[in-house]
């Protein structure tokens, strides 16, 4: 899950470290207001999970309130990459003597946590590590001791020759790694980590990503979720134990496991399909998932063919032959559907289907085949 | 012979009793594995299915039934502590199949297992299965059968698709591992190889990756290197939208976006056989037997 900009800060200021005061703001009047009560200029930031904000026109200056507000008109309702702006972040500007990057993320390589950072911030890391990586300076941590403060000051140095500067550096990134470790996060960064004029170090601008595992046993970090900024039907779809990520074709894909789930959408285009999502229901199965992923499915227009494909391991065949049935026992399929199930429970699962008048198939091959010329027919 | 498990494989099972464990273990009973004990706090003392005795610590079932082996079916926010309480207890092989552990949790567990002197396979795999022999997770017994393919693979319900299709075409199994697919994982496909390139029984080594991370071509490296045997590959996520999982950032500290194409590449410059489709398998294998 990856949190809104407005409430990384939050969090990072929580932990102690120095970020600008910011107000987040819903309508144009309120950004007028606030902008009036900050005095000078300020800076409007559309709140959406992407990257690239500037270049999209989501990221605004104005000088006065009544250009604040005018810009807020603009981004408030916005789309970035395909998503819309319902929310803005307000911040006084900050005059910038330099942009650093300080970033904490979990490197599977090492199994730890690692801590990187680089001079070259404020523009986009990954071009920095593309073009010139010798600005890249990086320290693993080992979880047993944390982030030393000897660590946190030799990255330091990397970025600063003012002692005074160094320390402050240092400071911010062991609380960066707390607030890290607090959130549950496999990604907290900021950038660019700015010196001011008056040579303070300050955060402007913070991104924290959480790691959906985490979430379970820390409700304060969950509520942050805001599913306005979701699409609706992976909202659903995760609420009911599922993931879905939507896609363009028409092959609507049923699969328990992931990478299953891959290999059928592989499949589809292989034989000249497109898949019109990716829907993994997951390793433990109940029917109920079954329908809730169906309805899924189903709500997408472009889906001109169902393709069930279930290997049953942990997942039980006949708990997904039920749901199947439940399901269009309750609202009748517009579209046709092909079904493929083997593995544990196969035989039950295969009578169950028969007796509802279903034909269930045991090869990949020939289900994703049926189902791409089924799709190909209906469009 | 095989490799991780075999019939001297003395299995304990951590959380007997809930739904998904006592399901499975059940089926590795029947299938023929020594299902020594079970665990489950606050039951210890009653049995399961009226065979297998239950204990309330994993120290108490080692001690009661010399179990080398255990199984971790327990929900996702006890994992971590089970792994631990399994190598305080000096069991040797831990296979952890709940899914949904906590990246950070395994930076913790990772050096507290190596420390041990235990292998951790896993967490959120299917566990593994040495045909005729044993069966430690949930890989379903009746669709291998014995014979001289190592299968190692980052999924789980893939896995069992690519034995599927070895077994109806007459390729048994020496070992089917599934290592999972999770940041951290306990056994990573070099450790597999390597097990594989030195166990008689196994002839051929059927290897099954996806997008993300670069373990994919570590392990290409390690097969150019150090196997002999023949080596077939497939990679999940020829498809998949970019960059819906994996933040620009991982990416850089492994110098890699991961991709399908990348990793294919890779198996294909090891002198991997690469599938286009799951059912490629026997194809390719065959050419190399």
């Amino acid at each position: 899950m990856n949190l809104h900009e407005y409430q990384a800060r939050g969090l990072l200021k929580q932990a102690g470290i120095p970020v600008p005061d910011g107000e987040v703001a819903v309508s144009p009047d309120e950004v007028e207001q606030i902008a009036a009560r900050m005095g000078g200029g300020v800076v409007v930031k559309a709140q959406v999970h992407s990257g690239g904000r500037g270049k999209a026109g989501g990221v605004k200056l104005a000088k006065d309130p009544k250009e604040a507000r005018a810009h807020a008109e603009q981004i408030l309702g916005m789309q970035i990459k395909g998503l819309t702006v319902e929310k803005v972040l307000v911040v006084p500007t900050s005059a910038i003597a330099s942009e650093s990057y300080v970033g904490v993320i979990v490197d599977r390589a090492s199994e730890r946590a690692v801590v990187m950072v680089s001079p070259a911030g404020g523009v986009d890391i990954e071009e920095v590590a593309a073009k010139t990586p010798e600005q890249i300076f990086k320290q693993s941590i080992d979880p047993k001791y944390g982030l030393l403060p000897h660590q946190a000051m030799s990255l330091a140095f990397n970025l600063y020759a003012d002692i005074k500067q160094v320390r402050q550096a240092a400071m911010i990134m062991q609380r960066l790694y707390q607030a890290f470790l607090d959130a549950g996060a496999s990604l907290a960064e900021i950038n660019p980590l700015i010196t001011t004029p008056d040579g303070d170090v300050v955060a402007l601008d913070a991104k924290i990503g959480v790691d959906d595992n985490e979430l379970e046993r820390r409700p304060n970090i969950a509520v942050l979720r805001d599913v306005s900024s979701e699409a609706p039907a992976e909202v659903a779809a995760r609420e009911a134990g599922l993931t879905y990520i939507k896609l363009d074709g028409q092959v609507g894909c049923c699969v328990n496991g992931a990478g299953l789930a891959m290999a059928t959408m592989d499949l589809v285009k292989y034989y000249g399909g497109e898949p019109a999502n990716f829907l993994d229901i997951g390793g433990s199965s109940s029917p109920e998932k079954v329908i809730t992923a169906l309805e899924i499915i189903t709500s997408d227009p472009n889906v001109k063919a169902i393709l069930f494909n279930i290997f049953g391991g942990i997942t039980r065949c006949d708990d997904v032959a039920n749901g199947i049935v439940a399901a269009t026992g309750q609202t009748k399929l517009s579209v046709p559907i092909v079904i493929r199930l083997t593995g544990t429970n196969e035989d039950v699962a295969v009578e169950i289907l028969k007796q509802a008048g279903f034909e269930a198939l045991t090869d990949m091959d020939e289900a994703v085949q049926q189902a791409v010329k089924l799709a190909q027919e209906a469009a | 012979m095989s490799i991780f498990i075999d019939r001297d494989t003395k299995l304990v099972v951590q959380g007997i009793t809930g739904r998904d464990g006592s399901f499975h273990t059940q089926q590795a009973i029947e299938y023929g594995t020594r299902v020594v004990a079970g665990v489950t706090p606050g039951k210890g003392g009653q049995q399961f299915n009226s065979s297998v005795p239950i204990f309330n610590t994993v120290a108490q079932a080692v001690a009661a039934t010399g179990a080398n082996t255990s199984v971790i079916y327990v929900p996702a926010r006890f994992a971590a502590d089970a792994i631990y309480e399994a190598a305080d207890a000096g069991i040797a092989l831990i296979v952890c199949i709940s899914e949904g552990v906590p990246v950070l949790d395994m930076t913790r567990v990772m050096p507290f297992v190596r420390d041990s002197g235990a292998r951790l396979i896993g967490p959120n795999c299917p566990g593994l299965i040495s045909p005729g022999q044993s069966k430690v997770g949930i890989v379903p017994g009746q669709i291998c059968a014995e014979g001289k393919v190592g299968v190692v693979s980052r999924s789980g319900t893939l896995t069992y698709e690519i034995i599927h299709q070895l077994t109806k075409s007459g390729y048994g199994q020496s070992t089917c591992i599934g290592i999972g697919g999770d940041p951290i994982i306990g056994t990573n496909f070099i450790d597999c190889l390597r097990e594989f390139e030195a166990d008689p029984a196994t002839e051929a080594i059927v290897m099954i990756g996806e997008i993300g991370g670069t373990a994919e071509q570590e392990a290409s490296e390690f097969v150019e290197q150090h196997v002999s045997k023949p080596v077939v590959g497939f990679i999940a996520g020829q498809t998949a939208p970019p960059g819906r999982r994996m933040g620009h950032a991982g990416a850089i500290i492994s110098g890699s976006a991961g991709t399908a194409a990348e990793k294919m590449a890779a198996l294909e410059a090891a002198n991997i056989g690469v599938m286009k489709r799951p059912m490629e398998v026997i194809q390719l294998l065959k050419e190399r037997l």
